[in-house]
């Protein structure tokens, strides 16, 4: 292959909102740049996991590199980098979008700007890329093009009236954004002849290869046979390939230099050795400096997760690590409960990433989860000067040793057209949000600023903010630090025993309501006995909330007819069945449904 | 001599109660159809088709049951008493022809108010049969109605009269709790009328909701009684028929001393029966069997055991591991050779629903272990909870372990 013309490289990505149709301009622009054609895209091209196709959303950061011949009569290799769309993938977002020079931003015709829109620009901006605008669904009858066009540049400043009028849905104005990635996104820097320094902005394992790590070239090159080291993790290796993006595969080549975008191998055994935002160098030749913006990870939202069979722990915790070798953002440690037994105490990056991991663990291996309340860190100052982190609420120490507790609070930026202002205000007060500002960005819409508890949002938060905007409200936050605040464990006593896997943490005021409510679900959810049982909720000792499940008192079998015996005792055996899956907490038994059960508080 | 019960299933209904989700389908809805310009009721052909498939298979099972002597003979269904009494001497002289019956063999037939008269009924009698079991559910025609029974009390009343002149000694009568619109009140009205008629054998049930059938599904549009009042028939039944000189002798039977039901003491203390006609089961010899439920291969498994001397032994005991298996047998629905832990779950979670309860000699004597040594404490925990007592053989169910039988018994089936 001959050399490739740096001038000639555009790496770029794309921004946009959820189902603004980033995915599917993706897709247009590798089937019209003749990679593949129509018959083998497999819809969407880039969203490759199962899960990212029914949700519509990316989670792993996606490559392809692609050819273009442009107008000018040259050739242009794009290397298009999908970035995950969701909050809780914010870094990898931020360090996604470093591996670019530019970005498209997409804005659907009708629903214009949105505060996810907003936040991702805002992020591109920050990393300094050139961004040009797209306006997307011109074919909806709903399109206000103009509209649109007047928002980007009035709302994010950026020139717009000569964005490309697209549907990317019908493969309309695609020439025109592919002349426009030539033409405004600029040709990388950097200088093969400098140091290395590359950036990774992604890394998966493979069971041959170790792991494959995605790299930005910034300075300098690499090749087989050169040895890395990970500035940040200090590890080193030896490269065995590199390569470059094709669609959906891996295409080894000689070497990459300054502004290109690959991948490399080198056998490395752990994905925590190629922390998403470390710095690639040359250990011979090094770098004088890693790369600006390189953090570490930490989990927000933690909870247990216990097979629904005692007998799979083994298995889950083989799927756990199976896992960890690709997502170096889960975390996990084995811990015990007295109601459900072995389990993890998982960490994840946000709700949203619980639930695929969730997910994954359901479909890719098979297993049977109870999961506990999905909390946040809470940080315990005790009366000793001992601070200590709290991910399972069951390890809060006695109050009396407690001095104050702290929870993470959030910046959140809620767009929001006029109308419902008013119920999305209200529902931030409920959950303890502290009001900041309200921008009005035209002459319909606001942007409403307010600091929240983590702990409030992170599960249905969503939910409840698309209800009650009848789906206009958008949403975006970063997490601000910690602050005091009263905290209460409350507990849940089932005939007297305390279950720990229903304990969780909640503010004061809430204590009583939260309580209550789960007395109730818990009610209907386990079935009777033989013996009366009282469900209680308590904070510090104290019950607050008591519901009553009635003992059980007939349990006959029907007629047993014409000898038929096979199906009666199938009967018998469904009700044994039905036993086993549940959890013997003291003489009662608690069907798993029950665990789960308290995460639906909130639609009553 | 072993001793073998006969059961004979006659499908047939003159419409399926709202309730019902035995295998019966009602023949008066059949399609009349034209035949050679006549209007023939196909009903009636496919009953008279039914009873030689009957007795076909009642003539090619015999020679595996010649060791066997038969004390009971029962019809089920649907409503067995819609067979014309020809029919019946028909299967009757089968039966006789085929098999060894004793003198003193409890031959009962089921049936409904106002399918039979006094002929039929007397019909019955010189077929051989000496007990009858009549549906009457409820004495209270708008709960009749409401289950969608197709007769009223006065119509009851009737064909109990007719059978006790036509010479029937033994008879039974159902009845059902918990029945949509039913009171504590007219239920212990139905148990007052029944009593006063003074039959040798009540069989009471709750009504159970069974999924499928019209009544589950328009469950909604009916006011059942509560758990109150259910469980206040359920106490009332016990008390109020033991005051009548009932005993209870299993769960929902009663009976007057020397009037308990043979054959359905066959089920419970797993003697052997053989199931004839469709969807009927069997078990002979710790193996279980079921006819096909479905008519067409019901036939084919007939005529596939036409002509066919089978040996007992080909049908059970020596192909334990589906081995040579008979090729009669691929058209059972469902064979099973029970396993030694299986025979000890029947013997428990069957026996059990008797008053009498199980012994620990004969578990020990049919087993070679001991109920300790296979259940563990099961027992004794169940005890405890007073649930069940026991003395130094024996081993039953009290009033509360009654009440929640289903739990009981599900702690002796095995994990």
């Amino acid at each position: 292959m001959a050399a490739i013309d740096q001038s000639k490289i555009r790496n770029f990505c794309i921004v946009a909102h959820i189902d603004h149709g980033k995915s599917t301009l993706a897709d247009r622009i590798i089937e019209k740049t003749g990679l593949l054609t129509s018959r083998e895209m497999q819809a969407q091209v880039l969203d490759n996991m199962e899960l990212e196709r029914e949700r519509g959303i990316t989670i792993k950061a996606q490559t392809v590199r692609i050819v273009y011949e442009a107008k000018d009569g040259n050739e242009y290799i794009f290397n298009l980098i999908d970035t995950p769309g969701h909050v809780d993938f914010n870094y990898e977002v931020s360090r996604s979008l470093a591996a670019c020079d530019g970005a498209i931003l997409v804005v659907d015709a009708a629903q214009g700007i949105e505060a996810q829109t907003l936040a991702n620009v805002y992020l591109a901006l920050d990393h300094d890329l050139d961004v040009f605008p797209v306006i997307n669904k011109i074919d909806l009858p709903s399109a206000e093009p103009e509209r649109v066009k007047n928002e980007i540049e009035d709302v994010i400043g950026i020139e717009a009236q000569d964005a490309p009028l697209i549907s990317a849905k019908n493969g309309v104005g695609i020439e025109e954004v592919l002349e426009a990635i030539v033409e405004k996104i600029p040709a990388p820097g950097g200088s093969p002849d400098n140091p290395l320094q590359a950036l990774i902005f992604d890394s998966v394992y493979d069971s041959y290869k170790g792991v494959i790590v995605f790299c930005r070239i910034m300075e300098g090159r690499v090749s087989k046979g050169t040895t890395i080291r990970m500035m940040a993790t200090e590890a080193t290796a030896e490269v065995v390939e590199v390569g470059y993006f094709g669609a959906g595969q891996f295409i080894p080549c000689d070497e990459l230099s300054a502004g290109m975008v690959g991948y490399l191998t080198a056998s490395i055994k752990n994905v925590k050795d190629t922390a998403v935002g470390d710095t690639v160098t040359d250990v011979n030749n090094p770098c004088a400096e890693p790369l600006p913006g390189y953090k570490k990870v930490n989990s927000m939202v933690y909870c247990g997760m216990y097979p629904a069979d005692g007998a799979k722990y083994p298995d889950l915790r083989d799927a756990l690590e199976k896992l960890q070798l690709n997502d170096a953002s889960l975390n996990y440690e084995p811990e015990t409960s007295i109601a459900l037994g072995f389990g993890f105490r998982c960490g994840f990056l946000g709700l949203l990433h619980l639930e695929i991991i969730q997910e994954r663990l359901e479909r890719e291996y098979n297993l049977d989860l109870v999961t506990t309340a999905p909390g946040v860190i809470y940080r315990v100052h005790k009366t000793d000067g001992e601070m200590i982190e709290l991910t399972n609420p069951s390890n809060l120490p006695d109050p009396a040793q407690i001095a104050y507790m702290e929870e993470p609070m959030v910046s959140a930026e809620i767009m929001v057209t006029m109308e419902f202002i008013g119920p999305i205000m209200q529902l931030c007060q409920e959950r303890r949000g502290r009001y900041i500002s309200t921008e009005y960005i035209e002459a319909s819409r606001a942007l409403l600023k307010y600091e929240l508890p983590l702990n409030e949002i992170i599960y249905d938060f969503f939910d409840a903010l698309k209800s009650r905007s009848r789906g206009y409200a958008s949403f975006d936050y970063e997490l601000k630090g910690y602050e005091e605040s009263k905290l209460v464990k409350l507990d849940i006593l089932i005939n007297h025993d305390e279950v720990d896997a229903l304990s969780f943490i909640v503010h004061a005021d809430s204590a009583y309501e939260r309580g209550r409510r789960m007395c109730e679900k818990l009610k209907d959810e386990i079935p009777r006995h033989l013996f009366e049982i009282p469900i209680q909720a308590a904070v510090g000792g104290k019950i607050i909330a008591r519901e009553t499940v009635k003992a059980m008192r007939k349990d006959v079998l029907a007629k047993c007819y014409g000898g038929d015996i096979t199906r009666k005792k199938k009967l018998l055996e469904k009700q044994k069945e039905g036993k086993k899956r549940m959890r013997q907490v003291g003489n009662v038994e608690i069907p798993q449904s029950a665990f789960m059960s308290v995460l639906k508080l909130d639609d009553k | 001599m072993k001793e073998l019960s006969i059961y004979i299933h006659i499908p047939f209904c003159k419409r399926k109660c709202l309730y019902c989700d035995f295998l019966s389908f009602p023949v008066e809805e059949r399609k009349i159809g034209q035949m050679r310009g006549q209007q023939v009721d196909c009903g009636k052909i496919e009953i008279k088709n039914y009873v030689n498939l009957l007795c076909q298979e009642l003539m090619s099972s015999a020679p595996q049951y010649r060791q066997y002597q038969v004390i009971s003979v029962f019809f089920g269904g649907g409503t067995p008493s819609l067979l014309p009494a020809e029919d019946f001497a028909r299967i009757m002289d089968t039966v006789r022809e085929y098999y060894q019956i004793v003198q003193d063999a409890e031959i009962t037939t089921e049936l409904n108010p106002g399918t039979v008269d006094g002929e039929k009924l007397k019909h019955y009698i010189t077929c051989g049969m000496n007990r009858i079991s009549i549906g009457l559910q409820s004495a209270d025609d708008e709960e009749l109605a409401r289950i969608g029974r197709i007769h009223d009390y006065r119509t009851f009343l009737r064909t109990y009269e007719l059978a006790r002149d036509a010479g029937f000694t033994n008879i039974n009568i159902d009845v059902m709790a918990a029945l949509p619109g039913q009171s504590v009140l007219s239920y212990e009205r139905t148990l007052r009328v029944v009593t006063a008629l003074s039959p040798e054998h009540i069989s009471a049930y709750s009504l159970i909701l069974e999924e499928g059938t019209p009544l589950y599904e328009r469950q909604a549009e009916y006011l059942f009684p509560t758990e109150e009042e259910d469980r206040e028939m359920y106490a009332l039944t016990k008390d109020y028929l033991a005051s009548c000189g009932y005993h209870r002798y299993e769960i929902s039977n009663y009976a007057k001393e020397g009037f308990e039901c043979r054959h359905n003491k066959v089920y419970w203390q797993r003697g052997n029966y053989a199931g004839f006609g469709l969807g009927a089961s069997s078990m002979v010899e710790n193996v279980r069997w079921k006819n096909p439920e479905d008519m067409k291969a019901y036939e084919a498994y007939v005529w596939t055991r036409h002509g066919k001397d089978m040996d007992a032994a080909d049908m059970h005991g020596k192909d334990t591991h589906g081995k040579n298996m008979h090729e009669t047998d691929m058209h059972v629905a469902e064979r099973q050779i029970l396993t030694k832990k299986e025979q000890m779950e029947e013997y428990m979670f069957l026996g059990l629903r008797m008053m009498c309860g199980v012994e620990r000699r004969e578990f020990e004597h049919l087993f070679g272990q001991r109920i300790e040594e296979v259940y563990g404490r099961i027992p004794d925990r169940l005890c405890r909870q007073g649930l069940l007592t026991q003395d130094g053989n024996r081993i039953w169910l009290t009033d509360k372990g009654i009440d929640v039988s289903n739990y009981v018994l599900a702690q002796f089936l095995f994990d």
